[in-house]
């Protein structure tokens, strides 16, 4: 094509370069930890990666908390809520929210905080078969400072995508560092949480206002019937006066993206890790995250089906231990009986077993 | 979270054999885990605010 025949206008100053979503996982599409779990009280899972689903305060109610199928025309997943015990009546105290906190490092781009703050839009998908007013709330996590923002859900048991502008927060602390900058929240709160001013940004002392509603807002409650679903993916938040296409990177990115917060082994056949014997009641290996972490994670070992061999011969073990845990990798110690100093050593995991999971979430 | 147990970890240096507090291995939602000493670590925090409710120790490694 000849140059003269190139648009401008499409490489004007305002066209969007580069990565836009500043939410990872909005897709829905990754979840390491498992696919479905049961809520429980005062309980928080991970049903999909970088989004936990929380009762945090032992409200009645109980849900399924799902990776789904069910998705909009585009996506291949969403995060479920399913209801299976009703809370009919939310305590002032209750908290049942789906949260999603993004790291200072990536929201320092914002100049939240200052007066050269970005406007941000916040879209996404969401269905149930509850209709109504309801809202998602921006919160730093310093409490000093929440935007909760109204929308609609209009038609029952379908998928709409829901767009809002909101405008820089000028003032407020927010974290630039690897702690969390910034929380998206929806769900149900209780009188303790809800405020009557919408849609502009608020001073907040309260530890965890999450969501604000006026009380003649007629908030949802998404928990007050067994037959209640409530279904969201596409979450995306752009620096932009203006929604644009939810920005599907590949499964191989997001999940990289996602293994910053948290990672783990291989979840099958009898994997080998290869150790030292430093003496004859210990052996030593080490274990490397697929990428640098956000911070030293807590790390959880199985604790069955691990075996230790050295020289031909299976070696008795005592215990198992993490240590040195860094944002690069992790000592593996296991402590035994009966081995030889120096020799090298073998620790396998049983099928079906995996040997670690790493978790440095927000 | 639900912590029902913690209690530090050492390790050895294994360049001269001596031993360090490395690490907290606590029970937390019934399951065993190793905590590094990081304060931007969620386990570490969740502990720190466990240990501060009375009747509630860390204990010291064995």
């Amino acid at each position: 094509m000849a140059l003269s025949k190139i648009q401008i206008s499409s490489l004007a100053d305002n066209t969007i370069h580069g990565r836009r979503n500043l939410v990872i996982g909005g897709c829905m599409r990754i979840a390491q930890r498992g696919t479905s779990f049961d809520l429980g009280n005062a309980s928080i899972k991970y049903p999909v990666d970088r989004f936990l689903v929380q009762d945090q305060y032992s409200g009645t109610g109980n849900a399924t908390v799902s990776q789904s199928t069910t998705a909009p025309d585009g996506f291949q997943n969403s995060l479920k809520i399913d209801v299976t015990t009703a809370d009919t009546s939310l305590d002032a105290s209750d908290v049942y929210k789906i949260e999603h906190r993004i790291e200072g490092l990536d929201i320092a781009q914002l100049n939240y905080g200052t007066s050269a703050a970005k406007t941000v839009t916040l879209s996404f998908y969401i269905r149930s078969n509850k209709t109504g007013n309801t809202q998602v709330a921006l919160n730093n996590s310093n409490n000093d400072r929440a935007y909760i923002a109204t929308f609609t859900i209009d038609s029952a048991n379908t998928w709409e995508r829901k767009e809002l502008t909101i405008p820089g927060s000028t003032d407020g602390t927010w974290n630039s560092d690897n702690q969390t900058g910034l929380r998206l929240r929806w769900g149900s709160f209780g009188s303790n949480y809800q405020t009557s001013t919408l849609n502009q940004w608020i001073t907040d002392s309260s530890a965890y206002v999450s969501q604000a509603n006026s009380r003649n807002d007629s908030p949802i409650n998404f928990f007050d019937s067994t037959d209640n679903e409530l279904y969201i993916t596409g979450v995306q938040l752009e620096v932009n006066s203006k929604a644009t296409p939810f920005e599907m990177l590949s499964y191989g990115e997001t999940l990289q993206l996602c293994q910053r917060y948290f990672s783990h082994s291989g979840d099958g056949g009898q994997a080998g890790f290869v150790h030292s014997l430093y003496a004859s009641n210990d052996a030593y290996g080490n274990f490397s995250f697929p990428i640098p972490m956000r911070a030293n994670p807590t790390v959880t070992m199985k604790s069955s089906g691990r075996n230790l061999y050295s020289a031909g011969a299976s070696i008795t073990i005592v215990s198992f231990s993490a240590q040195n845990i860094n944002k690069h990798n992790f000592q593996h110690r296991a402590a035994c009986i009966g081995a030889t100093a120096g020799r090298a050593a073998h620790v396998d995991v049983d099928f079906n077993t995996r040997f670690y999971e790493a978790d440095a979430e927000l | 979270m639900n912590i029902t147990s913690a209690q530090y970890m050492n390790a050895t240096n294994l360049h001269d054999g001596t031993t360090y507090q490395d690490n907290i291995k606590a029970t937390i939602d019934g399951t065993e885990m190793f905590v590094p000493l990081d304060p931007n670590n969620r386990h570490y925090q969740a502990i720190q605010e466990w240990a501060k409710i009375d009747g509630n120790t860390i204990e010291e490694a064995e």
